[in-house]
């Protein structure tokens, strides 16, 4: 989330002073946002600049300087949060890498390596699931921004678990048909075979 | 005391070509006010490791200890009060009877044991009370939610004191917040000294475990290490 979007979301809910606005960005930012006050100001300026916010005109830059969204502000924020992040082309994953370099190097234990990735992961999962359980029952926002970290590292799990699945299946079938028979998948990336 | 202990059980079903491993030298200690989740998929063991440890059928090999007691040298009436005393069970479609309201769910372990009806009836009042279900004692189960009807099978699980609690699957049949009420009910009933064995596959139902032990093809692989604080995670956002 950039930094001014956070801003114009605080302003959304009514008009504020500087001092306050870096007051709420801090308190606000522990799971969601990005913390970095030295830009408050900056960005409250190119709001203000850009129309999107305006202010009482007072003092430069002064803390005491009182700011309110504008209509042009209340669109961008709006579309802002109906704009679907780009999920087209996931980065590539490390893990998945990992386990694919495994399966071609002769006597490795995939299953063992994967036993050790899967380990790890559900270690982190008990951290977060620790932190819901101490604070989060009646903190809306950090709930949900844990659960958004319980699905991340859980779906990770289960393509372990698939991915294990598959490769003892694998194990005890007859070997697959010559490469050129196979369809080719386009623009494939990541490994070379 | 351990709680729940299996030294080196197996469980072999079948003879001979049809033979199937079900656990092989699990080992496994429990310690009163620990949840320990098993996990592994389907077909790795985990529900014969919770009926044996449940005294609900036998190994092939090893020992199973609940309470320090060696379940082999019981009788079967001995094995049957110790099921109705010390253990309770939670399956992930709650298997509660539904022409009995909530507080008669909850008392009907302890009226098996031979408390009266009256007795046990306020003993399933106050564990109802305890877990926060005070208003659904009067309720069937078919007018309670998915979330109630599994949470009023927790407190039948620990009516009386009982200090071992085995859970299948308990958040299973459930959606997430619903499923996180349940395992918050678990946990507290482990603040106050319950030892819990959680099966699943799910790796977040198990996350909420003090410790994870990881099962394949019967044969425990692994497990977690305690975790750090979770000041670990929250100081990378500060």
């Amino acid at each position: 989330m950039s930094i001014r979007h956070a801003l114009l979301a605080l302003l959304s809910e009514g008009p504020k002073y500087g001092l306050r606005l870096r007051e709420e960005f801090e308190a606000g930012t522990g799971e969601v946002w990005p913390l970095n006050i030295g830009q408050v100001y900056t960005t409250l300026q190119r709001l203000e600049r850009d129309g999107l916010a305006e202010s009482d005109g007072e003092a430069q830059d002064s803390p005491q300087k009182r700011f309110r969204i504008t209509e042009a502000g209340r669109d961008e924020l709006f579309s802002w949060l109906r704009t679907p992040p780009d999920m087209s082309s996931p980065p590539r994953d490390e893990l998945v890498i990992k386990v694919l370099v495994a399966l071609r190097i002769p006597g490795t234990d995939v299953s063992a390596l994967i036993q050790v990735h899967r380990r790890y992961l559900v270690e982190l999962m008990q951290q977060w699931t620790r932190i819901k359980e101490a604070q989060a029952e009646h903190d809306l926002a950090l709930s949900l921004a844990v659960d958004a970290e319980l699905y991340r590292l859980d779906a990770v799990v289960r393509w372990l678990d698939a991915a294990d699945g598959r490769i003892r299946r694998a194990a005890v079938l007859p070997p697959p048909p010559a490469r050129s028979d196979l369809p080719r998948l386009k623009n494939r990336s990541g490994v070379t075979p | 005391m351990t709680m729940l202990e299996l030294r080196r059980v197996s469980k072999v079903y079948g003879q001979g070509p049809a033979q199937v491993h079900a656990m092989r030298e699990v080992d496994l200690a429990v310690e009163p006010g620990t949840m320990v989740a098993v996990m592994g998929p389907s077909g790795s063991g985990k529900s014969t490791l919770l009926t044996i440890a449940g005294s609900l059928e036998e190994p092939s090999a090893g020992q199973v200890l609940v309470g320090g007691q060696d379940l082999a040298a019981l009788s079967r009436n001995d094995k049957a009060r110790l099921r109705r005393r010390s253990i309770g069970f939670v399956f992930q479609d709650f298997n509660l009877l539904p022409g009995l309201t909530a507080a008669e769910n909850v008392a009907l372990p302890l009226e098996l044991d031979g408390v009266s009806a009256r007795k046990a009836h306020q003993a399933g009042l106050r564990e109802l009370d305890a877990l926060g279900l005070a208003d659904r004692a009067a309720h069937f189960p078919d007018q309670l939610s998915g979330g109630e009807r599994q949470r009023v099978a927790i407190a039948r699980a620990v009516v009386g004191g009982r200090q071992l609690l085995l859970a299948d699957e308990p958040s299973g049949a459930l959606d997430s917040a619903n499923g996180d009420v349940v395992l918050r009910m678990i946990r507290t009933a482990c603040a106050q000294g319950v030892a819990a064995v959680v099966v699943t596959h799910d790796a977040q139902l198990a996350s909420w475990a003090d410790r994870v032990v990881f099962i394949r093809d019967g044969r425990v692989i692994d497990q977690t290490v305690p975790a750090p604080g979770p000041e670990s995670l929250l100081g990378q956002h500060r």
